[in-house]
């Protein structure tokens, strides 16, 4: 087996002596999808920002494409890096958000074109180009020049996909995605991820969507409290859970989803 | 309303369900009431409230408005004094200076305020605290005193470079032109450095994260997608500023920098037309500060992009 893309070995975060992460250990592999299910307050987002280092760790190492993040290590100890040092790690992956974040003073268009003219340093048609060929991808087209303002909660959420995707991550990171969106508008975002899914893409989704972790996940993340609970296939947390604090969690989300 | 039946007031004491239940009674009774008398309320013509108060208010004020004009018509002012200086090139040159000094002022006092402004978001302590003790220093001093000192500063330093090398005499470099500038400037920028940190702090912090998210760096980050953010809430507050500073402008006469008040005193001084002259001003300065409310809103138009007027979330 090839290099993971993503290593995490014992990674800790505490806020003022609450342990929000604790002793998590994981790997993924590139192509992989990996969902990460969880009551809320269990870590799984803090998780996600640790990759992303939107958050920086206080134990253990977390590894992305290979690469120590946030730290460098010398002399047997480490010392964190700089900022713009952090900036270029941060490219090898994409994140969209619970509420999309996308800049409200661009259109969609622009949103997409920022981040390869602002940071890449590619030339405007060229990112235009690109830009038009990714929102096309997730349905959006037509929208290139609407403001963030003018478009429903599932299409600002696909264009800040389509944004992610304009950097050209090897791993893309999703921090329950569809949890601000309406139910009507859950489908066109999840279907957007399916397909990116399909296509190789590597995956570290946190979410809420059984369903969907069941369907699209490679392996299924349980998380609480801080720590992670269990791993395994789909198939295996959601059928046949090992830890009761897992079948609790499913027993829960399930009948108030029936 | 009478039809209503009594009972029910007994029968039930709970309040939400009562008053439902009493509404409903009483609207059944006066639809059957109508009825009875032959009125169909669904044709019933709509009648346009008619605002009394408001034409009376309009009365009240035109007469006071002609009782001011009519005074100051008949008052003792030679208007014909007006009017032949009005154009005046003294008076057109104060003017000029005012609006110069004010344009140049504000883009300084906009300068440091956005510096200062960062500054005080950085995690840097130093910068902090630098930032920290600007605002405090300039907007701790009334502005005329730090006019003066300006001014006066060959009193401290009598002159200014770097000893043996090459120096110049602090009054040949201090001009009033000089020290109304940087007087103002620095005075100005205490203020804004304010309001430009009330409109960094008015952007979600997710901005920050989406922008991080795609590699950007800070000073990326705050340029490209915070900044442009703030100015929208920023703009209206800096346009009350700008016209502050039209006006605080006029203290500079005291250090002899020749604005419109200054120009306009030289005047009188000479001619004895006190309040024939002091009119021209106060019509000069209306003009500019109506001049800049209209570009304000135009600015505002510019950074509202993406936000539905009215519907500001």
């Amino acid at each position: 087996m090839s290099k993971p893309l993503v290593a995490a070995l014992k990674v800790g975060k505490s806020y003022g002596g609450h342990a929000a992460l604790a002793d998590v250990t994981l790997d993924v592999a590139a192509g992989e999808v990996v969902c990460i299910i969880g009551p809320s307050g269990s870590g799984k987002t803090t998780f996600l920002r640790c990759v992303n280092q939107l958050e920086r760790i206080d134990a253990g190492a977390l590894w992305v494409d290979g690469e120590l993040t946030g730290y460098r290590l010398v002399g047997g100890a480490l010392h964190p890096l700089g900022e713009s040092e952090i900036a270029r790690q941060r490219r090898v992956t994409g994140m969209v958000f619970q509420r999309f974040n996308l800049f409200p003073h661009m259109t969609a268009l622009q949103n997409v074109v920022e981040g390869p003219v602002q940071v890449l340093k590619r030339t405007m048609p060229e990112a235009k180009a690109e830009a038009m060929r990714l929102l096309d991808r997730v349905g959006l087209s037509h929208k290139a020049g609407a403001y963030p303002a003018e478009l429903s909660g599932g299409q600002q959420q696909r264009v800040a996909i389509a944004r992610s995707l304009a950097m050209a991550p090897k791993l893309m990171l999703f921090d329950e995605p569809t949890s601000a969106l309406d139910a009507e508008l859950v489908g066109e975002v999840l279907k957007v991820m399916r397909d990116l899914a399909a296509s190789g893409m590597t995956m570290l989704v946190v979410t809420h969507e059984l369903a969907f972790a069941r369907e699209v996940g490679h392996r299924v993340v349980f998380m609480d409290e801080g720590r992670i609970v269990e791993i395994g296939t789909p198939a295996e947390i959601m059928n046949t859970p090992q830890e009761t604090r897992t079948r609790h969690f499913l027993r829960t989300v399930l009948t108030r989803e029936a | 309303m009478e039809a209503r039946p009594q009972q029910l007031h007994h029968r039930d004491h709970r309040p939400g369900p009562r008053a439902l239940t009493d509404a409903a009674v009483a609207e059944a009774a006066d639809a059957a009431a109508h009825e009875a008398e032959g009125l169909d309320i669904a044709r019933l013509r709509h009648v346009r409230p008619r605002y009394y108060g408001r034409w009376a208010a309009v009365a009240l004020i035109l007469a006071f408005v002609v009782f001011i004009v009519v005074s100051f018509a008949r008052g003792n002012i030679d208007w014909g004094t007006s009017g032949e200086f009005l154009f005046w090139p003294t008076i057109m040159y104060g003017l000029l200076n005012t609006i110069w000094i004010s344009i140049a002022s504000m883009a300084l006092g906009i300068v440091l305020g956005v510096l200062c402004a960062v500054g005080r978001g950085s995690p840097n302590p130093v910068l902090r605290g630098v930032a920290m003790f600007y605002a405090w220093f300039f907007r701790g001093t009334p502005v005329i005193l730090q006019l003066l000192i300006w001014f006066n500063l060959a009193l401290v330093f009598p002159r200014l470079g770097i000893h043996g090398l090459w120096q110049i005499r602090t009054v040949d470099v201090i001009t009033p032109v000089f020290a109304a500038l940087v007087g103002l400037g620095l005075n100005e920028g205490a203020y804004i450095s304010e309001i430009v940190r009330s409109g960094l702090l008015a952007v979600d912090r997710g901005q920050y994260e989406a922008a991080k998210s795609i590699g950007m760096s800070y000073t990326q980050a705050l340029w490209r997608i915070i900044m442009p953010q703030a100015m929208r809430v920023v703009i209206p507050p800096l346009g009350n500023e700008f016209i502050g500073l039209l006006k605080t402008s006029s203290l500079a006469s005291i250090i002899g920098f020749s604005d419109l008040l200054r120009n306009v005193q030289d005047i009188y001084y000479n001619s004895g037309k006190v309040i024939e002259l002091l009119m021209i001003a106060g019509f000069w300065y209306l003009v500019v500060v109506s001049v800049a409310t209209v570009g304000q809103a135009g600015l505002e138009r510019r950074f509202g992009r993406g936000h539905a007027p009215g519907a500001r979330r």
